[in-house]
């Protein structure tokens, strides 16, 4: 590789004679935005030709900012984290040439909003287990079954997919990966509404739901493979750049102690600064872990920080509620909305309060993590598996 | 904040591996064990070795003045080495808090204590946080000290008491030939730190320092600081320690680190020191760099690395079983150094509270801060 500041300089007048040729405050939005994939200044990581440059990944940040401060327009992130965090690496990977220039784009800038079909009743940290059935008519796909805990669902243009091929090998080898169009008339989605009141996640039925083997990711029966490095981009997905101190969950409640002199009790004193610390702790472990993967080193630490993460949340957030005492024995709303975009940091401290719940569920369960840390970095043995061997229609389920 | 790096740089891994080396051949477990029976026979070629040897006394001693030149980032991988072997050495109390003590006089002890041929000890009980009143000496005109100063580490090894004694002008240093004091070892908790109760009567001293409360406040903060990077050592060989153990023990026919009971222990513990591991390096990073974000760096990784090391060496304790709880196994070194080293330099309790000031988080019944922005 270059010289490093060479690389930086040239990026930076690219995006300078980027910007000069179209000017954000003129140029429409989406013209703007495939404008920008198309002269490799979307995700500049990315290879050329697919919206990047074939640059370090620790570069991105200066780009985003650059763009944000010259008032270009957004691509729809908050909506369509799915899309960009973890479908769009996988479409990467395991894609053709035509599925990478076919999605990426529309992907990146937003026009094409994204959501994740793997989870089901009976298959949630056990992800192999997925029973929706997916059966080759030709050069056509059939799938049946039911998907659950699918954010923004209700707002996707297409979903990545795991289903079952063949039920006639054990679990992890029947599996296929698929890019399912979400306007076939046999996708049914319905809101499935949360301890907030909120349905911010969907239940997602499919019934007889035709999908193109073109739209396969990936080969048949290697579904497992792909969606293992889809879950990857999931728990090391903690954000380019740097967080500020008392970001997040734990500003918020620093935000209310200061508010409130008349709450302050030395117990909740002690447990808000024991909080803040590892806060703090958490904040530099992140630090640390974007400087090794800007040296490509990426370190154990990534498995862990959403253990910490789902940890803090939820205990800040129940501290915030005590803090508040009276007036955290209200709510705001129960009424049941379809959010577009989820903020755990949002609302009020009752939602705040309800909504962490979730953050050791979603992405890997906090126990389902602690076996992985235990066993893929730590090398202690793995669980026993004893559905290994078995071929999935005879498991009992 | 300045993007602070948090990784170590190639001449830090040099550093630490010598240390290592040097610690794998003369610093064995046994021999380590041993000074809790009155057996000191490892400590003087050992700090001999790595005073002189490896240079490591003067780390922080500019070369102009016989030291290395180097900073409080490889101070914390020595330190980090030494908790890893719980040597039973004085670099913290000398080579760190002693001589930053002198980093800002002109005495030529600096010089004899960067080369190693003298090692000194501040008088302060271990336990002197940071920013807290110091128990003094009292100097009269002669220069002669009269006083108790009690659980003082570093002194058995030190040729030399660095003294803050009060003047009736101020809070001076001085500089007293430990033959000149009256010594009384502690039997200890943590015995490869041994305390000293130290008693001066009419013992002289040469000042070395005038004005001296905020050298000496600098030198604890400094100590403090680093201490978090041998509590990281600490908590990082209970940990190694206990999955190789559990990887090899064998209980129901099954290796017992295949329990989930325990694997999920040891990932929270994994997580725990890893990120003990981070807050360490960023205080030492700052205070090398004169960041001024120093002060709460130092704060936060003595909040957070003493209660791990304490869980690190307790847990392996627990996950040892038996063989834990017995004196040919090590990790009773470890834990004793690990709960000596949270009361060391102030409790985490005492650097949460600190922090609190520091970070605009006052406790109950303290009077609003006059805050922009503030609503009351």
């Amino acid at each position: 590789m270059s010289d490093p500041s060479t690389v930086r300089e040239e990026l930076r007048r690219r995006i300078a004679d980027f910007l000069a040729a179209h000017d954000p405050a003129t140029t429409e939005r989406s013209a703007f935005l495939r404008a920008r994939y198309d002269a490799g200044l979307a995700w500049v990581f990315f290879p050329e030709g697919h919206g990047g440059l074939g640059l370090p990944r620790a570069l991105q940040p200066e780009v985003d900012r650059l763009f944000e401060s010259a008032g270009a327009p957004d691509n729809n992130r908050e909506v369509n984290g799915i899309g960009l965090g973890m479908a769009a690496p996988t479409i990467l990977a395991f894609g053709t040439e035509e599925q990478k220039r076919r999605f990426l784009r529309p992907l990146w800038t937003g026009e094409e909003v994204w959501c994740q079909l793997f989870s089901e009743p009976g298959a949630g940290s056990d992800l192999a287990a997925v029973a929706t059935r997916a059966v080759r008519q030709g050069e056509t796909w059939v799938v049946n079954g039911q998907k659950v805990w699918t954010s923004v669902a209700h707002n996707a243009r297409f979903a990545i997919l795991v289903a079952r091929t063949n039920p006639d090998v054990p679990k992890h080898a029947g599996l296929t990966y698929f890019l399912c169009d979400m306007t076939d008339p046999g996708v049914d989605v319905r809101p499935l509404r949360q301890i907030t009141g909120e349905a911010e996640f969907n239940e997602v039925f499919l019934t007889d739901v035709r999908i193109p083997d073109t739209h396969r990711l990936g080969a048949e029966g290697e579904g497992w493979k792909v969606a293992t490095a889809t879950l990857n981009n999931e728990r090391v997905a903690i954000g380019d750049a740097a967080a500020p101190r008392e970001g997040g969950m734990v500003g918020v409640v620093a935000r209310t102690w200061r508010e409130h002199p008349e709450r302050r009790t030395a117990e909740l004193h002690d447990r808000l600064l024991r909080l803040w610390v590892d806060a703090e702790v958490a904040r530099l472990t992140g630090q640390r872990l974007r400087q090794k993967l800007a040296l490509g080193q990426p370190g154990p630490a990534g498995s862990t920080m959403k253990l910490t993460f789902a940890r803090l949340n939820q205990q800040l957030s129940g501290l915030e509620l005590e803090l508040l005492g009276e007036d955290g024995l209200r709510y705001s709303d129960w009424t049941m909305v379809r959010p577009e975009r989820v903020d755990f940091t949002g609302r009020d401290a009752g939602y705040r309060y309800l909504r962490a719940k979730g953050n050791s569920i979603e992405g890997g369960t906090s126990e389902i993590l602690r076996t992985i840390v235990a066993e893929r970095v730590l090398g202690l043995p793995a669980e026993p598996r004893v559905d290994k061997d078995i071929p999935w229609k005879e498991l009992q389920k | 904040m300045s993007e602070v790096n948090l990784l170590s740089t190639d001449v830090e891994d040099d550093l630490r591996s010598a240390v290592r080396d040097l610690l794998t051949d003369r610093c064995d477990p046994t021999a380590v064990t041993a000074v809790y029976d009155g057996d000191r026979s490892v400590v003087g070629g050992l700090w001999g070795a790595l005073a002189t040897e490896l240079g490591l006394a003067g780390l922080l001693v500019s070369e102009e003045r016989g030291g290395a030149g180097a900073s409080a980032r490889e101070a914390a991988v020595v330190l980090e080495e030494l908790g890893r072997a719980v040597a039973p050495v004085p670099f913290l109390t000398s080579a760190v808090i002693a001589t930053t003590v002198l980093l800002g006089s002109d005495s030529e002890l600096l010089r004899a204590l960067a080369s190693g041929e003298r090692t000194a000890a501040l008088a302060v009980p271990l336990s002197t946080a940071p920013g807290s009143a110091l128990p003094l000496v009292r100097a009269d005109a002669d220069g002669r000290l009269t006083g108790t100063v009690t659980s003082v580490a570093g002194a058995l090894e030190a040729h030399v008491l660095l003294v803050p004694a009060s003047t009736g002008d101020g809070v001076s240093v001085y500089a007293v030939p430990a033959t000149e004091a009256a010594l009384t070892p502690v039997v200890s908790l943590d015995m490869t730190r041994q305390l000293t109760d130290v008693r001066f009567d009419g013992a002289t001293g040469q000042p070395v320092l005038a004005d001296a409360e905020p050298a000496v406040q600098r030198a604890l903060a400094a100590g403090a600081a680093l201490l978090a990077s041998e509590q990281v050592g600490v908590a990082q060989w209970c940990l190694d320690t206990t999955i190789t153990y559990l990887k090899e023990r064998r209980q129901f026919g099954r290796i017992v680190g295949g329990f989930q009971a325990l694997k999920h222990r040891l990932a929270d513990l994994f997580t725990d020191v890893e990120q003990a591991s981070v807050a360490a390096r960023y205080a030492a990073a700052t205070l090398a760099a004169g960041d001024p974000d120093a002060e709460i760096a130092a704060a936060v990784a003595q909040a957070y690395c003493s209660d791990v090391a304490v869980r690190a060496a307790e847990e392996a304790l627990q996950l040892h079983g038996g063989i834990g709880m017995t004196w040919e196994h090590p990790v009773h070194l470890y834990l004793k150094r690990a709960k000596a080293d949270q009361i060391a330099l102030g409790t985490a309790g005492g650097h949460r509270a600190r922090l609190a000031g520091l970070v605009d988080l006052p406790p109950p019944g303290s009077a609003p801060a006059n805050r922009q922005g503030d609503r009351s």
